[in-house]
């Protein structure tokens, strides 16, 4: 096992929420929903506690982790985008405005930019498809998006 | 006099918040608040012309509502009750205003019942619901009715699973019914993960005191007290919605224990998704819920034997509950009246694509493709031609032209290659590539394959390649054969509802659209102009100024000067080296001269 290396004040709040839920295996996920929502991404360490606290084994957790798309192993950038590529997004040119993102960022999907300040993912259907294509930067959201638009986003950003 | 303003996701998307801000702040500076109630309703449905704000009682509808309109909407209607007209609804035909929804050609062919409180109360006060006949079903039940002449309500009035499949529901129930023990569940699949439909969280949006009356009079029905809504957590408004919702009812009386004095106990709990697609499926969906990975197990044991820790458990989708109450209050000879021969009542449908009117809509079983695509959806953005329609998402197919006069329902759709599903439709026009959808809906089922059984991991796995393989100018004829084969096989031998459906999109558009697979592998060419390795862009000398701003807008360095100059230019014309060429269309969106082409 890795050393942990988390902070006190982290321990704690990891070991609160696993409390909260009575310590029940069953409640994994919904453990992991409170601890990702507080911290971002859920890095190996924390894995760890939570399934010690759980009395599961580190594998379940993981398996958790990898299985649903929600979970994410890797930190967002401080202005997470999301570009949605639902079909109504996609028939509408999601993919355009995606492949302009990435050239201006430098990144792919699932990447972070250097900085820390961009990170990139793409996500099914927000449900704003009268607005297609759509893109979400944080918590808001732009639509009818065309590669053009691309630039002046993110220099809201920047 | 109620201002109803939009609060769907859609139209918060676009400032409704604000809207509403303003309306009251406006309101109360004018001394009006009194008079005047805000209220932030669940989804219209109209959601092209979004945000909504709807004056009652004289049911005035304005579209595409700015926050800063607020002010003129106040001082014109509300005050001096003259009609702004210029943020009314304009019929796109005799361009005439539309003031009342019920005269617009969105709504003129729609009947709403499951969707029959969206947008007409504050879905976060249950007085406004109940002041709509909410719970009043449950009572019924409760008072006048026993579990089995439930069962048999349900079962009359031809009610199916609208999760897709279209199971009867009543049947479900019953079965559901026969296995007593003392603990047993009522599951609500909210976990809509088909991407382009947004039906089910509409209905959680703006009426969820619906879906809670309808598990309760489902849990009196089966003999449980304990019901579950499996929700996705990337619905934040609608969760927020259904705990107001089921705390107000428990204040109520209506959950909790001895509902009504009755006697009977009946509680809701939410549970959370975290983003799989085959939770969808039921027995996933129960893994999920336990706490494990969400992978489906075989049937039988059905979950009404043994689901949820074991127990005998009944799973039904959102919109299928949304449609109990109003069965048991009106009655099952009156829904049973309503749809076609097989497929009872009303379906919601999320249209999406490349339609003039996006928006979520309700129609009778029966309606024909035409009616829905032409009449309510307004026709094909810009005036484009008609090209296929894609029903029930990952697990449905495209229909074209030949299929629009088909009546709807669940047989006529598998019949023509499609399925239901939960309600996405996707219109496509001409700039979709039908190869490139496919592989589209692929990539979405590899990327959510659980990866348990291996023909849908493998074999879709496989078809993707293929699929890549021709997009990408690489195909051949066998190819086309390969995709069939294999498509078979996972359809027969997948261990779930996912996997037995996912080569749909492809075979539907092997059937449909066979022109264009063979154009892509014979003459390596993409009539709509999507698979990019099959492109090139060329520039027609002879229009060419030489301004030289392709030149300056591509990022490849791939233009470059001639030394033709053609007649009546000063500059020569610029050339694309298509070695170095990456597609981008940069250089097409700059040039002012029409010259540059994709061929």
């Amino acid at each position: 096992m890795a050393v942990i290396k988390l902070s006190e004040a982290k321990i704690n709040f990891i070991k609160d929420v696993c409390k909260s839920f009575g310590n029940k295996p069953g409640e994994v996920i919904n453990v992991l929903h409170k601890v990702q929502g507080e911290y971002g991404y859920l890095p190996a360490e924390v894995q760890e506690l939570v399934a010690k606290e759980l009395g599961i084994p580190v594998s379940r957790v993981y398996g958790i982790v990898s299985f649903y798309s929600f979970f994410t192993m890797t930190p967002k950038g401080e202005h997470p985008i999301s570009v949605c590529l639902g079909t109504a997004c996609y028939v509408r040119g999601a993919e355009k405005v995606l492949d302009e993102l990435k050239r201006q960022l430098g990144i792919n999907v699932g990447e972070v930019t250097p900085d820390g300040k961009f990170s990139l993912t793409c996500l099914r259907c927000v449900g704003a498809c009268g607005l297609a294509p759509v893109i979400e930067v944080g918590e808001k959201v732009y639509g009818r998006m065309t590669p053009d638009r691309v630039k002046d986003v993110l220099a809201e950003y920047k | 006099m109620h201002v109803l303003v939009c609060g769907g996701t859609g139209c918060q998307a676009s400032a409704s918040a604000q809207i509403i801000e303003n309306f009251q702040r406006i309101l109360a500076e004018k001394g009006l608040q009194d008079e005047v109630q805000v209220v932030r309703t669940g989804c219209f449905g109209f959601c092209e012309k979004g945000p909504i704000v709807k004056i009652m009682p004289d049911n005035t509808f304005y579209t595409q509502v700015k926050p800063e309109d607020v002010e003129k909407i106040i001082n014109e209607h509300i005050i001096k009750g003259r009609k702004v007209t210029d943020l009314l609804y304009m019929d796109p035909e005799n361009r005439e205003h539309v003031a009342d929804s019920k005269h617009m050609g969105f709504y003129r062919k729609q009947l709403r019942i499951a969707l029959r409180n969206c947008g007409f109360i504050n879905p976060e006060n249950i007085d406004e619901c109940i002041s709509r006949g909410g719970y009043e079903a449950l009572g019924k039940c409760l008072t006048e009715m026993t579990p089995q002449q439930v069962v048999d309500e349900i079962t009359k009035s031809g009610l199916r699973g609208r999760g897709g499949a279209g199971f009867p529901t009543g049947v479900k129930w019953g079965l559901c019914a026969k296995n007593k023990c003392d603990e047993m569940y009522v599951i609500c699949n909210a976990d809509e993960g088909d991407p382009g439909a947004f039906m089910d969280r509409s209905i959680m949006e703006g009426d969820p005191h619906s879906i809670v009356e309808a598990m309760a009079i489902c849990g009196y029905a089966i003999g449980a007290t304990h019901g579950l809504v499996y929700i996705r957590a990337e619905y934040p408004l609608a969760i927020h919605r259904l705990q107001i919702a089921i705390a107000q009812a428990r204040e109520y009386g209506l959950l909790g224990n001895d509902i009504l004095g009755t006697g009977f106990n009946f509680d809701i709990e939410l549970r959370y998704g975290a983003g799989a697609f085959v939770c969808g499926e039921e027995t996933a969906l129960i893994h999920s819920m336990e706490g494990k990975r969400g992978e489906p197990t075989l049937k039988p044991p059905f979950p009404a034997v043994s689901g949820y820790m074991a127990k005998p458990s009944n799973v039904n989708n959102v919109e299928t509950f949304a449609n109990v109450p109003i069965i048991i209050t009106k009655g099952a000879d009156w829904f049973a009246s309503i749809g076609s021969e097989k497929s009872k009542g009303t379906k919601v449908f999320a249209l999406a694509g490349q339609i003039n009117n996006v928006g979520l809509i309700e129609v009778p079983m029966g309606t024909t493709l035409r009616d829905i695509i032409y009449e309510i959806g307004g026709g094909i953005k810009g005036g484009r031609k008609f090209k296929a329609v894609q029903t029930g998402g990952p697990s449905g197919g495209c229909l074209t032209e030949k299929h629009l006069d088909t009546a709807i329902d669940y047989e006529s759709l598998a019949a023509a290659g499609s399925m239901m599903g939960s309600g996405g439709m996707v219109v496509m026009d001409d700039t979709s590539c039908m190869v490139a959808i496919a592989k589209f809906y692929l990539e979405f089922t590899c990327e959510e394959s659980c990866g348990k059984c291996s023909p849908c991991r493998i074999g879709n796995k496989r078809m993707l390649e293929i699929l890549t393989k021709i997009t990408e100018g690489n195909g051949t004829m066998d190819d086309l054969q390969e995709l069939r084969n294999l498509a078979a096989v996972i359809k027969d031998t997948a261990l779930c509802g996912l996997g037995q459906t996912s080569p749909n999109p492809v075979l539907s558009t092997l059937d449909n659209f066979w022109d264009e697979y063979v154009e892509h592998v014979v003459d390596k060419k993409c009539r709509a102009g999507v698979c990019k390795k099959l492109m090139s862009y060329v520039i027609d000398r002879d229009k060419c100024i030489g301004c030289g701003k392709c030149a300056k807008n591509c990022p490849a360095d791939a233009i470059s000067k001639t030394d033709y100059i053609a007649e009546g230019h000063k500059l020569p014309s610029m050339v694309i080296d298509s070695t170095k060429c990456i597609k981008c269309g940069a250089c097409i969106a700059g040039c002012k001269f029409g010259a540059i082409s994709v061929k």
